[in-house]
């Protein structure tokens, strides 16, 4: 369990190579920071820093707009950022991908995590987004999988949310 | 009060004029995409009708995904002071194949007018500077503006110009308003009918 548990992020990197997902964008979190590491490696991968999530929200629909699929790794926190620009893919019936690692629950130890990490389904949900969540790493690999076979085959928008469960809470004592 | 004299769709015309085949057009929201959609209705423009902050990172996103082609980002004001973090995120990727040009009347021309912070102290093509963007400049008179059409349509990106023009709001000529139409248009257009 332990050995499995250590090999979702190398099982969400293998489902984005089959899926070819070549445009990375992240505002980091620590729960992403082995998937960042993998894609950065990748030579035919792009990997971009944004200072606020919603640029990749933009960045995405621009690399769709040129034939390139992409997705977007951030915090529950920074769902709340990304609100209004989701109406971009939404307007345009563009695939919107994102893969969010929960905080504000399982074992949360930071009070300013609760208010947006309860909140980031329900924000998603609101702007038309599809949720697929995953509380154990054998279901990571099917999971992402669908979410992105999904998004992309129907022009819609689709998030998986790792839950707290799965990264491990941060020890806040 | 507003500093420019250079009308908006005089700007326009006189950069998509000479356009090249391979070049992409992303408008931002408002004004600006209705100034591409008067200039001509060119199926490798992508004009946007919201999604305030965002026509940068639209571009930026385009341009990674098409190094091939040549991507004009032309916004106006309020919609770069929105996304003024997205200067940074193209500073750190540095696309060759990215220009930006942003039409500066110093005011929401949709809203009723109101100034934005360029009609005060802020200096868009210094934050752009500041962010990264090596080759920045801002653009007040025609000598100028046509010293600067052949850097837009030829140099070596990112470039950074602003365009300090007047606030007068020409007749609104609308793009493509449903947004799935404009996408598969657009995709159509630069992929290919069976890749889109």
């Amino acid at each position: 369990m332990t050995e499995h548990r250590a090999d979702w992020p190398s099982d969400i990197f293998a489902v984005l190579r089959e899926r070819e997902i070549s445009q990375i964008c992240h505002v980091p979190d620590a729960g992403h920071d082995r998937l960042i590491r993998l894609c950065t490696a990748q030579n035919d991968m792009s990997v971009t820093t944004l200072t606020t999530e919603e640029e990749g929200v933009g960045m995405l629909a621009g690399a769709w707009l040129g034939g390139r699929r992409g997705a977007l790794l951030m915090q529950s926190s920074g769902v709340g950022n990304t609100i209004n620009a989701l109406a971009l893919p939404a307007a345009c019936r563009m695939p919107f991908f994102t893969i969010v690692t929960m905080r504000g629950e399982w074992g949360e130890g930071n009070p300013w995590q609760l208010p947006m990490g309860l909140g980031a389904p329900g924000a998603l949900e609101a702007m038309g987004v599809t949720l697929f969540r995953v509380d154990r790493a054998e279901d990571v690999t099917d999971t992402v999988n669908a979410a992105a076979g999904q998004a992309f085959n129907n022009q819609v928008s689709t998030a998986v949310l790792l839950s707290q469960r799965l990264i491990g809470a941060k020890g806040f004592k | 009060m507003n500093s420019g004299t250079l009308q908006r769709r005089d700007v326009v015309g006189a950069i998509l004029t000479l356009r090249k085949p391979n070049l992409l057009v992303v408008g931002g929201l408002g004004s600006s995409s209705w100034d591409i959609a008067a200039t001509d209705d060119n199926h490798q423009d992508f004009c946007m009708i919201g999604g305030m902050g965002l026509a940068v990172p639209v571009g930026l996103g385009l341009a990674g995904a098409r190094p091939e082609n040549r991507v004009l980002v032309i916004t106006g004001d309020g919609d770069m002071l929105m996304g003024m973090g997205s200067l940074a995120t193209v500073a750190q990727v540095q696309p060759r194949n990215l220009i930006i040009v942003v039409l500066d009347n110093e005011v929401f021309g949709e809203t009723g007018g109101q100034p934005t912070h360029t009609a005060g102290v802020t200096d868009l093509a210094a934050i752009a500077k500041g962010a990264g963007i090596a080759v920045t400049g801002t653009i007040r008179d025609n000598t100028a503006l046509t010293e600067a059409v052949p850097l837009i349509h030829e140099a070596e990106g990112p470039l950074f110009y602003v365009v300090k023009i007047s606030a007068d709001l020409p007749e609104t000529v609308y793009p493509p308003l449903d947004g799935p139409f404009a996408k598969d248009r657009f995709r159509t257009a630069v992929l290919g009918g069976a890749n889109a």
